[in-house]
């Protein structure tokens, strides 16, 4: 980031109080404000990255730290030697295992991520509809799981799908199934999780996109004789689309990451790569594979993320 | 118009009914005498007592809760900071890379954040011995970095929406700017900031894939301990832990909404 003095902070656009706070000569606080900040994630959230990069590029080795440095030095032959090792990523696109994991992760997150959607679109346009002091309770409803422990909840599902758990004894009771289902470890109940532990995150700017529409214009459309079906398709989902962006967006970056739901719900077949950099790195011990999968990632999944964001902030500063 | 209303809210309460239904399964299982899940044995605060008695969940309860309070308290500084600069200091080179530079841990998976920080802590130990070890200091910071970035936002949304007129009126009076920033715009935002804290506080207590990169052997926090726990399957002091954390956060959402609707009612009667 290029920091600079003078006219340079402030172009004419500038608010009054930007300037202000330019022309009082306190640029070192202004200068201070910005790099403390900045400083810290420089630190701890970007060269960290260079850190996993160059770990890539290692073999592993039982050392501590378990894996080879890249540069070594010959004292008798003085020579600089750098070794790059590019068999971590070259083993990634060899073994199939790695592609399809980040291929299911993809699944996984996207399947779920429609189920959410479609589970959070009535509760959200229930509470757009509804009387404000209803509102603000159903609100809190929403809410207040998303302040309980995410692993808690996640845990209360293993007691609800498991083989001789509440689901299956009320369907069991009920003469629906005569055999216990396995829903436990299987796709379905990471599915479930997913589904379950971000409602909130699309409940919420569904609300917010659904309670800022005219209700006028169903009225208008009913008098123009559209059935109430026509007019949800043609009217409600049209004018809720940036809400369902939004949803989608939250919903998705965190789930094709996700590392608990598949641990503690998934079955041993369920891959998702969160849960494969886990393992090659806490049950391994293969740091630069767990490494190379993380920059894999990191290009592949997150980066095209990072830039769809930044271009609709774009279009929303405009 | 009636029917496509009760289809919907037919659906929509369902839906609230499998967000709470597992939850309210724990709660109620929680009291069951039986150490078999599965079977009701009568109404007992048996696994409250084991719970209270387990040394190992209260320790790491203690470490987390310390924890999560100075993450917390670090990441709301640095976030207001950050949400400051990104809504008042106007347009300045590099605002857009800040912008992207301060949002970028949200959308990072946790696995990821977890592996280049430890990565990072094995590195610097290497280079320049600090940090010695990894524990409670290197999971603190791992913290803050994931949280100051909510704050930030947090922060940003609230002062964009405020207006400037009083911070305007204050410099206009001769104000210096920290004197603007303490005395006019804190107190302005401090709603944003208490619940930027909140938010960091329960991230941090709830941490469990970034805590264990970069905890150190024998600092266990409590989601770690909860992990270990139920990775085996359900077990009936997890239960009771569930339904006392559940119940805390309960109160404590139904007194933020009490104080809104009093907040409401006053602002209300000033109108």
């Amino acid at each position: 980031m290029s920091i600079q003095t003078g006219s340079a902070w402030v172009d004419g656009s500038g608010s009054r109080l930007a300037k202000y706070n330019f022309l009082s000569k306190v640029n070192w606080g202004r200068f201070g404000v910005i790099a403390v900040p900045s400083l810290w994630l420089g630190i701890f959230f970007f060269i960290p990255f260079l850190v996993v990069f160059k770990i890539s590029l290692s073999e592993t080795a039982i050392a501590v730290p378990p894996y080879t440095s890249l540069l070594e030095w010959d004292l008798e032959e003085a020579y600089l030697n750098l070794k790059l090792n590019l068999g971590n990523y070259l083993y990634l696109f060899e073994d199939t295992f790695y592609l399809d994991a980040y291929l299911s992760s993809i699944k996984i997150a996207s399947v779920s991520t429609f189920f959410t959607l479609l589970v959070a679109f009535p509760i959200a346009y229930l509470i757009a509809r509804s009387k404000p002091t209803t509102r603000a309770l159903l609100l809190s409803l929403v809410i207040l799981p998303f302040w309980t422990s995410f692993l808690l909840r996640v845990y209360a599902w293993m007691g609800f799908l498991k083989k001789n758990g509440l689901v299956n004894e009320f369907l069991l009771s009920i003469g629906v199934i005569d055999q216990p289902l396995t829903m436990l470890q299987t796709d379905f109940a990471v599915y479930i999780g997913i589904v379950y532990t971000y409602l909130p995150f699309m409940v919420l700017p569904l609300y917010s996109a659904l309670e800022k529409m005219d209700m006028t214009l169903l009225e208008a459309a009913e008098d123009l004789g559209a059935k109430p079906a026509t007019s949800f398709f043609l009217i409600t989902i049209p004018m809720a689309i940036p809400g369902i962006i939004a949803g989608c967006v939250l919903v998705f970056i965190p789930a094709v990451g996700e590392f608990v739901i598949p641990a503690l719900l998934g079955g041993s077949d369920t891959l998702m790569i969160g849960r494969v950099l886990w393992d090659e790195f806490f049950l391994n011990r293969d740091w630069p594979m767990a490494s190379a999968v993380a920059i894999v990632m990191l290009v592949v999944l997150v980066l095209p993320i990072m830039l769809i964001r930044n271009g609709q902030g774009k279009e929303e500063a405009v | 118009m009636k029917r496509r209303s009760l289809f919907l809210n037919t659906t929509a309460i369902m839906g609230f009914i499998f967000l709470y239904a597992p939850m309210i399964a724990l709660i109620v299982y929680s009291f069951n005498k039986s150490k078999l899940v599965t079977v009701w044995g009568g109404w007992s605060l048996k696994w409250y007592g084991e719970l209270f008695r387990n040394e190992q969940i209260i320790d790491a309860a203690l470490l987390s809760l310390k924890i999560a309070f100075i993450s917390a308290s670090v990441a709301v500084i640095l976030g207001t900071m950050a949400g400051y600069v990104l809504s008042r200091f106007g347009k300045f080179r590099g605002k857009m890379i800040f912008s992207g530079w301060i949002t970028a841990p949200l959308v990072m998976p946790e696995v990821i954040t977890g592996l280049s920080l430890l990565l990072l802590f094995v590195a610097m130990e290497g280079l320049i011995g600090w940090p010695s070890g990894r524990g409670t200091g290197t999971i603190i910071i791992a913290h803050v970095t994931f949280c100051m970035a909510y704050v930030a936002v947090i922060v940003q949304s609230r002062l964009s929406q405020m207006d400037e007129t009083l911070e305007e009126a204050a410099m206009d009076l001769g104000a210096k700017p920290s004197s603007l920033f303490f005395l006019v715009t804190l107190p302005l935002i401090a709603p944003a900031i208490i619940s930027g804290w909140l938010l960091s506080f329960t991230l941090s207590l709830d941490d469990l894939v970034i805590a264990s990169f970069v905890s150190g052997p024998g600092n266990s926090t409590l989601p770690m301990v909860i992990f270990s726990k139920v990775r085996l399957g359900v077990s009936p002091e997890v239960n009771a832990l569930a339904t006392i954390m559940i119940a805390i956060v309960a109160i404590g959402v139904i007194a933020a909404m009490f104080q809104m609707r009093r907040q409401a009612k006053l602002l209300g009667r000033q109108d």
